[in-house]
C-alpha cells in the first residue's frame, strides 16, 4: 500500500471539481449505566471491570433498554428539528471483528427514532460576516459503542505486524446517537470550513442538552467525514471515501481539505476512486487506506429479536421538549446583539473558546467589551503560555469581573490588574487582599504624584521644552517616566493631566 | 427462488471469516438454496392479512432505569476466554479490516 499520494493545488481541485460531503457524528451519551445493561460507563477504568453476561454476549443473556438513553436520543433529535418515530425496532448490524463481542452490534437501521431535521450552520462569509448554510440531517439513531483493541507486536501499537490484538469491553455497550447528515453540496472551497462548523456547533448544542461530556479527544464525540469530488457542474455524486480517528475540530477541516486534493489527483490521472474507509493521521495530516467499505447488504441487518420496539408517546415527545435549552446558535446571536461584538469580535471569542466564560464575566457586571479584552488578551496568553484550557486556566469569570470592577472603580488600572490575575494564579486569595498584600493600588496622593512630575521635568529638560512648544505628543516619554517612578501605581490620565498643567 | 451461486458463498464466507476451497463452496452452494427454499415455502402460506412480524410479544416501551448493577470483575469476564494478557481477551491478529 502506499502511502505517497499525488495532491492537486486546491485551487486546482475547485476549478474541475464540486465536493459532496456527508457527516456522520457518533455522541457516547453520558448515561450512569450501559445502553442495554447496568454496567458504568465511567472513561479510563481498569480493563474488563466494567462488564456482564450482557455486554459480554455470553449465552443467555437479555439485553433491557435505558429509559434515560431513550430520553437523551429524543432530546437530541428534536434539538436537530427533527421527526420523532412513533413506533421503531433496533436492528442487529452483523459483522465478524472482536470489538463486538457478540458478533454484532445493536443498532438501528430503517426504523431510526429521529429522521427529516436540520441544523443552521454559521461558517464565515467572503466579507467576514457570517452567512449560515441549512445543513440537513437525514436520521439520529441509537446504537452502542465497541470495545477497545490493542494491537500487540506491531512497531507502532497499530495493526500493521501485530501479531495478535488485546480486547477491552469496558466500553463496549455504552450508549451512542450516531447522527447523519444528507449529502452537503454546493460548498466549493467552503467545504472544510462547514464541515468543521458543523461539527463544532454540533458539539455546543450537545453540550448545551447535557448529554454526553462532548470530548472529542476522549472520543465522546467522533466524527466521520464522507467526502466525494464529481466533475464541475455534472451534479451527481462520485464514489465516496470515509477518514476515520478524526478526532479534533481542526482535524475535520484538514482531513476534508486532505481528501478534495487527493481524490483531485487521483481522478485526474484517470483513475477511479475506491470506496473505502481511510485512515487519519492527526500527526502528518494525511490519510491512508482503510478497509473496503461494505455494502450494506453485508451487514445483513435484521430486527432485533431480544428487544421490543420503542414506541415513544406524543405525550413523551412534548415533554422531552420542554426540557430543550435555548438553542446555542441562537443564544449566541442573542448575545452578540446585547454585547455589540462584530462578527469577527464574536468569532474569535467562540473559537478561543470563552464564550461561556465571557458570558459569565457579563453577567458578574462585567462590561462586555472589557470582559472580552481580558479573556482573549491576558488570559488567552496565560493559557497559550501554560499549554492548557482556556477555561482551565485557573482565574474565574467572577475573579475578571471583581478585577474589571476595581478598574472601573479606579482603584487600580490595567497594568497593575494584571499583576492581581499573577496573584490569583498564585493562589494569594482574593482580588482585594492580593492588593493588599502586594500594595497595588493606585496612589492618588496628589502630593507624591506632583514630586513626580516635577522629577520627571526636571530630568527631561528638552522633552519638556517641546511639550512646552506645543509637541503635546512628546508627552507619553515624560509619562512613562513618573509611571516608571511610581512603579506603574498611578492614574496615567491624571499623570498627563499634571504634566499638561505644569508645562503650560 | 433463484439458486445461491457459487460466488455468493465465497462472499458470505469472507464476511464470516471462514476460509473455504474450490469443493467447499461448490458443496455448499446447493445446501444454502435448498435451505433458503424450505424457508421460503412460508411465504406461499402467509396470505395479504398475515403481516411480517418480528417479535411474538405486542409488547413496546420496555425499559430499564438508569441504574448502575453489579457485573463481572474481569477475573470473571476472562475466565472463559482461551486467552488473555494484560487483563485483555487476546485475539488472533486480525486481517483485511484495518491497515
Amino acid at each position: 500500500m502506499s502511502t505517497t499520494q499525488h495532491l492537486i493545488a486546491w485551487d486546482d481541485v475547485l476549478a474541475s471539481y464540486d465536493p459532496a460531503l456527508g457527516l456522520e457524528v457518533h455522541v457516547e451519551l453520558n448515561t450512569r449505566s450501559k445502553m442495554f445493561c447496568g454496567c458504568p460507563t465511567e472513561f479510563g477504568a481498569e480493563p474488563n471491570t466494567q462488564v456482564c453476561p450482557t455486554c459480554l454476549g455470553l449465552p443467555g443473556a437479555l439485553p433491557v433498554v435505558n429509559r434515560k438513553a431513550v430520553e437523551s436520543a429524543i432530546r437530541i433529535g428534536l434539538a436537530l428539528n427533527c421527526d420523532i418515530a412513533e413506533w421503531c425496532r433496533f436492528a442487529r448490524k452483523n459483522y465478524f471483528y472482536p470489538d463486538m463481542p457478540k458478533n454484532f452490534q445493536t443498532s438501528q437501521y430503517d426504523e431510526p427514532i429521529c429522521f427529516e431535521g436540520f441544523m443552521q450552520v454559521t461558517v464565515p462569509g467572503e466579507d467576514g460576516a457570517d452567512e449560515t448554510v441549512r445543513v440537513e440531517i437525514e436520521r439520529a439513531h441509537m446504537e452502542e459503542d465497541t470495545g477497545k483493541s490493542l494491537h500487540v507486536g506491531g512497531a507502532t501499537g497499530r495493526i500493521q505486524g501485530a501479531d495478535h490484538s488485546l480486547v477491552d469491553y469496558n466500553r463496549a455497550g455504552i450508549p451512542l446517537i450516531e447522527i447523519v447528515t444528507k449529502p452537503i453540496t454546493g460548498m466549493g472551497e467552503r467545504a472544510p470550513l462547514v464541515a468543521k462548523a458543523y461539527v463544532s456547533q454540533l458539539r455546543d448544542l450537545i453540550v448545551a442538552l447535557g448529554v454526553s461530556d462532548a470530548r472529542m479527544d476522549q472520543g465522546s464525540i467522533r466524527a466521520d467525514v464522507n467526502l466525494s469530488l464529481s466533475p464541475r457542474g455534472a451534479g451527481t455524486l462520485g464514489p465516496r471515501t470515509e477518514p476515520k480517528n478524526v478526532n479534533s475540530l481542526r482535524s475535520v477541516e484538514r482531513a476534508v481539505r486532505y481528501e478534495m486534493q487527493r481524490h483531485a489527483g487521483v481522478l485526474d490521472a484517470g483513475d477511479s476512486i475506491l470506496q473505502e474507509t481511510r485512515h487519519w493521521h492527526e500527526d502528518t495530516g494525511v490519510t491512508t487506506s482503510g478497509r473496503e467499505k461494505s455494502d450494506a447488504d453485508d451487514y445483513r441487518y435484521f430486527p432485533e429479536p431480544d428487544l421490543v420496539p420503542v414506541a415513544p408517546s406524543r405525550e413523551w415527545v412534548e415533554e422531552l421538549r420542554g426540557t430543550l435549552p435555548e438553542n446555542p446558535t441562537l443564544k449566541r446571536a442573542r448575545l452578540q446583539q446585547d454585547w455589540g461584538f462584530t462578527d469577527l469580535e464574536m468569532r474569535d471569542t467562540v473559537g478561543a473558546g470563552a464564550f461561556g466564560l465571557v458570558e459569565d464575566t457579563v453577567a458578574a457586571g462585567a462590561a462586555p467589551q472589557a470582559a472580552r479584552k481580558w479573556w482573549l488578551g491576558e488570559m488567552a496568553r496565560r493559557a497559550n503560555d501554560t499549554g492548557v484550557e482556556i477555561a482551565e486556566l485557573g482565574v474565574s469569570p467572577l475573579d475578571v469581573a471583581a478585577v474589571q470592577a476595581l478598574v472601573d472603580s479606579g482603584s487600580i488600572n490595567d497594568k497593575l490588574a494584571r499583576q492581581v490575575f499573577d496573584g490569583l494564579l498564585a493562589g494569594e486569595g482574593t482580588p482585594e487582599e492580593i492588593i493588599a498584600a502586594r500594595g497595588l493600588a493606585i496612589v492618588s496622593d496628589e502630593g507624591a504624584l506632583g514630586a513626580a512630575v516635577d522629577a520627571a521635568i526636571a530630568a527631561n529638560p528638552a522633552v519638556a521644552d517641546k511639550i512646552r512648544d506645543g509637541k503635546v505628543a512628546a508627552a507619553g516619554a515624560l509619562i512613562g517616566a513618573v509611571m516608571k517612578e511610581m512603579r506603574g501605581q498611578a492614574d496615567a490620565g491624571r499623570v498627563r493631566e499634571l504634566i499638561l498643567e505644569k508645562l503650560n | 427462488m433463484p439458486e445461491i451461486t457459487r460466488d455468493e458463498v465465497a462472499h458470505l464466507a469472507t464476511l464470516a471469516r471462514i476460509d473455504l476451497d474450490e469443493v467447499e463452496l461448490a458443496h455448499l452452494a446447493p445446501q444454502l438454496s435448498v435451505i433458503l427454499e424450505s424457508v421460503a415455502s412460508l411465504s406461499a402460506v402467509a396470505g395479504d392479512d398475515v403481516p411480517p412480524t418480528s417479535h411474538a410479544l405486542p409488547l413496546t416501551n420496555v425499559f430499564r432505569e438508569d441504574v448502575v448493577t453489579p457485573g463481572l470483575s474481569a477475573e470473571q469476564a476472562l475466565s472463559g476466554a482461551p486467552a488473555s494478557e494484560q487483563q485483555r481477551f487476546s485475539v488472533p491478529r486480525i486481517l483485511g479490516d484495518e491497515q
